[in-house]
């Protein structure tokens, strides 16, 4: 029987293809604005929650303070006030996991017959973990390499790209600033930070090598800046408030002296980034909702129309024994096969266009099933939503007049 | 005994409410009519004719009275019931032919078994014996546009018999056909009525029209004023 009317249904939207091609229009954009937006909302969320994971998890970094000399204000991090001796300590609260010290400075790395200029890092074996950074290939460098300012380096893999092309550089010998250093160990790819830096363009050496071979310092056993890692996400606050009152106490800071050193916490700050892509990818699933919505009420427009056009047709159909049940379900089939038609043309629509935005503008995009399938969803219950008052109006009628109906 | 008639109207009434108060259509109409038997309904215009048929056709329900079809009251029964009923008992033609414009012939002659839930292979081999019964073999894929008037009408017999109904109600069925066309369409109601036994019931303004039914009333204001019955032998010609 269904089968019989969904013919029928079939059968009637061919009679009118102009109409009911318009008709399907509605639910076509519907259902292509929705996949679209999603697809494009949830890039937007996958972008951040990778630029978030690379940055590493419930994380600090501690700024060592600014400095003044001769009326010039230097910026965060110029004052030589944090050292290993405070990485040390801080490592030690309780809700802290791990400290790694950051020595950055830019220098020219020459292998061969090449050369590149990069970011070192100097820190310790934990800045691996607290970047949650794995090794593509080598190892990193211990303990005992810090311990013995070794010249090791681990090589970040745009360094590895342009120093050794192809190449293996495990085992191989760098000069940054003409000191050799033995390459121990090549970075797996991190890809762009969430402000568009290259994170894979650096060379990580062991923190004492950096501080005492490669740039020197007056300030012997200065850090510029420590990562922190905390316990987890509920001990930020009390990492932060313990290391602020212990880096007070470690510099003898007086008690209304401002602090010497910054705690910015990074995972606030990502969170954040998150939350706005969150809200824009709902937003932008909302506002094309509409127009799914806008479709369905193209469809009860023309169904609305249909059945006063066929009333004579629903007469003889009534006359010749059709129950009220089997004209009710004969036009909500066509609603349905409408908005379901209009919702496959659409899917097919809305993918090809996420596809065509992908490779024509780059743009992460994440056409997720689950979104089809909510759309296919919402689109036949819009069907049987808008359907049903027209198919009930059209199993209404009285067979007499249905039947004298000019 | 002899069967119960398969027609009984008793007392049958039928009034319509207008802004001008109720109007009384039908005033009492009693009425047997036997398995078999062929009636032909005459009366001018306003004299409730049509509103008649639709009761009898299960399209309408009595004001007041009592309808018993096949000794069953039909009263009682709701608009589904009703559907069902003239689904399986009632064969209707129209004087509009009334076919869907869009369907062709083999689909329009089978939907009545659509509403019965006749499976589709059955279906169309009933409807196409159906069109094949009324001269029309040859014809299935055709739509109601492009056959005569006189070939819809044909179309509409053969979709009121496909169901093998016992009664069969033809309201004006020859008013939009031209002379010839119209005694074709007769005698096609007359062999329908000989070979199966289809009771038939219809409406004409013509009195040679009428003439091919054994019984003939006439209605003025509601009333049958007379009725007449013909010797059987005049009645197959």
């Amino acid at each position: 029987m269904i089968g019989a009317l969904l013919g029928e249904a079939l059968h009637s939207m061919r009679a009118n293809r102009l109409r009911t091609f318009l008709t399907m229009l509605g639910m076509v954009i519907g259902v292509a604005a929705v996949i679209l937006m999603v697809a494009i909302g949830q890039g937007a969320r996958l972008s951040v929650d990778q630029a978030i994971q690379s940055m590493g998890s419930n994380l600090f970094i501690v700024l060592s303070g600014s400095t003044t000399s001769g009326g010039i204000r230097m910026g965060m991090g110029a004052a030589p006030t944090l050292t290993l001796a405070d990485a040390e300590a801080i490592a030690a609260l309780p809700p802290v996991l791990r400290v790694a010290p950051v020595v950055p400075q830019t220098a020219q790395i020459v292998a061969g017959a090449n050369n590149w200029s990069t970011m070192v890092t100097g820190s310790t074996p934990a800045y691996f973990d607290v970047r949650e950074w794995p090794l593509a290939s080598g190892r990193a460098f211990g303990a005992a390499d810090v311990r013995a300012a070794a010249r090791v380096a681990v090589l970040g893999r745009t360094v590895a790209l342009n120093l050794f092309g192809g190449e293996d550089p495990v085992g191989k010998t760098i000069r940054i600033r003409q000191s050799p250093f033995t390459v121990v160990g090549v970075l797996a790819a991190k890809g762009q930070s969430l402000d568009g830096r290259d994170q894979d363009d650096g060379v990580v050496v062991p923190v004492t090598t950096a501080q005492r071979k490669l740039f020197g310092t007056q300030f012997p056993g200065s850090v510029r800046m420590l990562m922190v890692q905390a316990t987890g996400a509920e001990a930020m606050d009390e990492a932060q408030r313990e290391m602020a009152r212990l880096l007070r106490q470690r510099h003898h800071l007086p008690e209304r002296a401002d602090n010497d050193f910054d705690i910015r916490n990074l995972t606030a700050l990502a969170n954040a980034a998150a939350q706005t892509t969150r809200v824009m990818s709902v937003m932008l699933g909302a506002i094309a909702s509409v127009s799914l919505l806008v479709g369905g009420i193209g469809i009860m427009n023309i169904m609305l129309v249909s059945v006063t056009e066929r009333t004579r047709e629903i007469g003889i159909r009534v006359a010749i024994g059709a129950r009220r049940r089997d004209i009710l379900m004969q036009f909500l089939l066509e609603a349905v096969t409408l908005s379901v038609a209009g919702c496959l043309a659409g899917a097919l629509v809305g993918v090809a266009a996420a596809v065509a935005i992908n490779l024509m503008a780059g743009m992460t995009v994440v056409v997720s099933l689950a979104a089809v399938a909510a759309a296919f969803l919402i689109a036949s219950m819009v069907g049987v939503f808008f359907g049903l008052y027209p198919a009930q109006r059209a199993s209404g009628l009285e067979p007499i007049e249905a039947l004298a109906y000019q | 005994m002899a069967a119960p008639p398969l027609i009984r109207l008793e007392a049958l009434r039928k009034s319509f409410a207008t802004a001008a108060g109720p109007v009384s259509v039908l005033n009492g109409i009693d009425l047997d009519v036997d398995a078999g038997e062929t009636l032909a309904v005459m009366g001018p215009s306003g004299s409730g004719k049509s509103t008649l048929m639709n009761i009898l056709g299960c399209l309408d329900v009595p004001s007041s009275g009592r309808y018993l079809l096949d000794g069953r009251d039909v009263g009682g029964l709701d608009g589904d019931e009703r559907a069902r009923l003239r689904n399986a008992f009632i064969g209707f033609v129209f004087q509009g032919f009334h076919l869907l414009p869009r369907v062709n012939l083999l689909d329009n002659v089978a939907l009545p078994l659509l509403y019965a839930r006749v499976k589709a292979r059955e279906r169309y081999a009933r409807a196409a014996t159906a069109l094949e019964r009324v001269g029309l073999k040859g014809f299935e894929a055709y739509l109601p546009a492009r056959v005569s008037g006189g070939q819809q009408q044909r179309v509409a017999i053969a979709r009121a018999l496909v169901n093998r109904p016992r009664l069969i109600l033809a309201d004006e069925p020859t008013g939009n056909l031209d002379s010839a066309t119209s005694h074709e369409i007769m005698r096609l109601f007359g062999s329908l009525n000989a070979s199966d036994g289809i009771t038939l019931v219809l409406v004409t303004h013509e009195a040679d029209i009428a003439a091919y039914a054994r019984r003939l009333i006439q209605m003025v204001d509601g009333r049958i004023t007379t009725m007449r019955t013909r010797p059987a032998t005049q009645a197959a010609s």
